[in-house]
């Protein structure tokens, strides 16, 4: 039974380690629903988030052989329960009356407005986004643009500091031998 | 403290200016002195000459074998460091050069041999414009390396090798490419060269886990029908004798895979065959039958398991491996021991109580009785018209006693690994995870150069032997002793096996018309001997022992000949066929 997870994958900042990453999931034909990329909290350190539905076995095999990477230092999993998860989208809309009352309704921010179409940034959850999109369907959009999922753990614990810690100390106890 | 700090500051200035000043290229050589390399495996071109240039002047130090093709010189290196236990190290140009050594990069990942290979790169303003010589081999290399990285500056060189050797030798080994453009190469630092010894984003060596030491000692002691599988992962942590201790206290009998070969010796009273689709009979049948496999640094690929569903099936599973990727990748672990096996195997030797299986390994025996009556004894037997595989191998194994053997991939290889001999350990090097034909040749090569001093015997077949023939210059010009046995039945012999049980006998574009090798070796100044009966055999091996030097014997065989047993492709490896 194929079910979502959320894979976040700390590495080295560098070049072309992303394309590593993907390697990893089209030599096992699993497909990524969405992947964002950026600086992580912790200087010099990058995050990767990739979601995908996949079987449960599969996807843990999946994170060892990313793990396996010698520049990415830890991945984690989740399933959605675990993480709170959002999307930034941005559509290019037709100026109309009905496109403003959405607006209202929707806790949708104006980024944008020329003399025919305004450009609307919504916050949410895929669904919500999606759910948006077809309710300004009928009044013409004209792009509509997401930035893919970002997620953050629901748990107090920073697993990610608590790992580096480990490493540190191990660093230590080698270079001390 | 402030002066105390200044002084430091001083002391490592006057430190700085004692560094020698060096070229990029001389700091590579440099590098590979100080990790200890006696020998190159190469090719020149433009892009890597100020590297070759800079080894001009150590040629007393590195050993240099120019190969004829780069793909070898990858071989040839995975060759050497299976002999020697040492990273293997090749240095090709940019382009063609490196794009040829994809096929070495991909059987070193797969068989997990330690070697770093520096590429050359075109100049580091020139990237990216499709510049002659030019590819992104970086891109090219990351599914077919353990770890790779390009240097574009020369001071970053004596650290992109130091982290190349720590990253191919230790954990599971495997093969590094450092890609160094032209710019590097002329470009100066001050040299100093500092060993890895850690990376963060990298922990080679697991914490064994002693809870899962204490499970897997439980299982031990309560099985009565336990088997151990031998992979690599004992030849590559050195622990063979770790190993035997572990065996001779349990009493567990042991079969090895391909690659695992000659970790335990053949004659071992515990040793019970090769596992796999043409192994022995006995660990293949008897695997329904096991209440436990102990795997010890073996990875279950699907040429050992067959149909994974039903491999032990009636078994518990201990998988003792260094690579957490592999457990539960193929086969469910019930206990996985995570780390290097030369620790794990002395804290399980410790925890099991001394135990005999005499009963369970007689049935292997009766097995292996079964399969010599059957399959071995009618293999090796001199009769029928022709020679035959079996009998070749037996025959030279007889006379080249504790020899390391090389194999191509094909029929010969599942002859040879199956009916030569093994006394001490790193005896077999041959392509397994990839199977590459023409793989044989060069790794002898190699094998050779890595130890002087041990009989190097290649078995290869006539279809791969001229896949890599070229590398019979490279005999010619560094004089490598190798003793090549070409098993020369016309036919692309493992293919046409398949033709002949599951295609019709379709001989499909299987046959080969091969040219003189009498020639070919002649003109190699190769020593050459063709046979093609039973009476000729002995005699002609005893001449190829007594040659100093290359020899090319060449085996005329029956040309039909098939390897039995034999699991089908997926099938479960009980299902093994004995014809």
């Amino acid at each position: 039974m194929d079910k979502e997870f959320i894979i976040t994958i700390f590495s080295e900042n560098r070049v072309g380690l992303l394309s590593q990453i993907t390697t990893v999931f089209t030599h096992r034909n699993v497909n990524i629903e969405s992947l964002t990329a950026s600086e992580s909290a912790i200087d010099g350190i990058f995050k990767h988030t990739i979601i995908v539905k996949n079987d449960p076995e599969k996807v843990a095999n999946l994170v060892k052989q990313i793990e396996k990477k010698i520049d990415v230092l830890k991945v984690f999993c989740y399933t959605p329960n675990e993480v709170v998860l959002q999307e930034l989208a941005l559509y290019k809309v037709q100026r109309s009356r009905n496109v403003e009352d959405l607006v209202r309704k929707h806790n949708v921010r104006i980024l944008d407005i020329h003399d025919d179409y305004i450009v609307l940034e919504k916050t949410g959850h895929k669904e919500e986004i999606r759910e948006l999109y077809h309710m300004l369907e009928p009044y013409g959009v004209y792009q509509l643009v997401c930035s893919g999922q970002v997620a953050i753990i629901k748990s107090r614990r920073e697993l990610l500091d608590e790992y580096l810690s480990q490493v540190n100390e191990l660093k230590k106890k080698i270079l001390n031998e | 403290m402030a002066i105390s700090g200044f002084s430091d500051i001083e002391t490592q200035a006057t430190l700085k200016k004692e560094l020698p000043r060096i070229s990029g290229s001389e700091a590579v050589i440099r590098s590979f002195i100080a990790e200890g390399v006696d020998t190159i495996f190469g090719y020149p071109g433009g892009a890597i000459i100020p590297v070759y240039d800079a080894l001009y002047d150590y040629r007393d130090k590195l050993n240099h074998i120019l190969v004829r093709h780069e793909q070898c010189a990858l071989h040839a290196a995975q060759g050497y460091a299976r002999a020697t236990g040492k990273t293997g190290v090749c240095i090709v140009t940019s382009g063609p050069g490196a794009t040829n050594t994809v096929t070495g990069l991909a059987d070193a990942l797969l068989d997990s041999t330690p070697v770093v290979l520096i590429s050359g790169q075109v100049g580091s303003k020139l990237l990216g414009t499709d510049a002659f010589q030019e590819i992104n081999f970086l891109e090219i290399t990351h599914s077919v390396t353990k770890w790779n990285c390009q240097v574009k500056r020369a001071e970053d060189i004596p650290e992109a090798i130091a982290k190349a050797f720590y990253i191919a030798s230790t954990g599971r080994p495997g093969p590094v490419v450092v890609d160094i453009t032209k710019d590097a190469q002329g470009g100066m630092l001050d040299f100093e060269y500092k060993p890895t010894r850690f990376i963060r984003s990298y922990l080679p060596y697991k914490e064994i886990d002693i809870d899962q030491i204490n499970e897997a000692a439980r299982l031990i002691n309560l099985s009565r029908k336990p088997m151990a599988l031998i992979g690599q992962g004992v030849i590559l942590g050195g622990a063979e004798q770790e190993l035997k201790e572990f065996l001779e206290k349990s009493g567990i009998p042991a079969a090895s895979t391909l690659l695992g070969l000659s970790a335990l010796p053949s004659d071992h009273p515990q040793y019970v065959g090769m596992l796999g689709m043409h192994g022995n009979y006995a660990p293949n049948i008897k695997n329904r039958d096991c209440d436990l496999i102990v795997a010890i640094g073996m990875r279950f690929d699907d040429r050992v398991t067959g149909d994974p569903s039903n491999f032990g099936i009636n078994a518990k599973i201990i998988h003792f491996e260094i690579d957490p990727a592999e457990v539960n990748k193929v086969v469910y672990a019930d206990v996985a021991v995570l780390g290097d096996v030369k620790k794990s195997l002395p804290l399980i030797t410790e925890k099991i109580s001394k135990s005999d299986h005499t009963a369970w390994l007689e049935e292997f025996h009766a097995c292996y009785n079964i399969e010599r009556e059957d399959i071995i004894e009618p293999a090796i037997e001199r009769r029928g018209a022709h020679l035959r595989m079996g009998e070749v191998v037996d025959a030279v194994a007889s006379q080249f006693d504790d020899a390391i053997l090389v194999t191509d991939v094909g029929q010969q290889q599942m002859f040879a690994s199956r009916y030569f001999r093994f006394k001490q350990t790193r005896s077999i090097i041959t392509s397994g995870g990839l199977g590459t034909m023409g793989f044989g040749l060069p790794a002898a090569i190699g094998a050779k150069i890595g130890a002087p001093h041990r009989e190097v015997c290649l078995f290869v077949g006539d279809g791969g032997l001229q896949m890599t023939l070229q590398e019979l210059g490279t005999i010619f010009q560094s004089q490598v002793g190798v003793k090549i046995i070409l098993m020369n039945n016309g036919y692309l012999g493992m293919v046409r096996q398949w033709q002949e049980l599951f295609y019709d006998r379709r001989y499909s574009f299987t046959e080969l018309t091969n040219p003189n090798f009498e020639l070919i070796a002649k003109a190699n100044q190769i020593s050459y001997r063709c046979i093609e009966r039973h009476d000729e055999l002995d005699e002609a091996i005893a001449q190829m022992h007594a040659t100093e030097g290359a020899f090319l014997l060449e085996v005329r065989l029956e040309r039909e000949e098939n390897v039995f047993p034999m699991v089908p492709a997926g099938q479960p490896v009980h299902d093994i066929r004995l014809e």
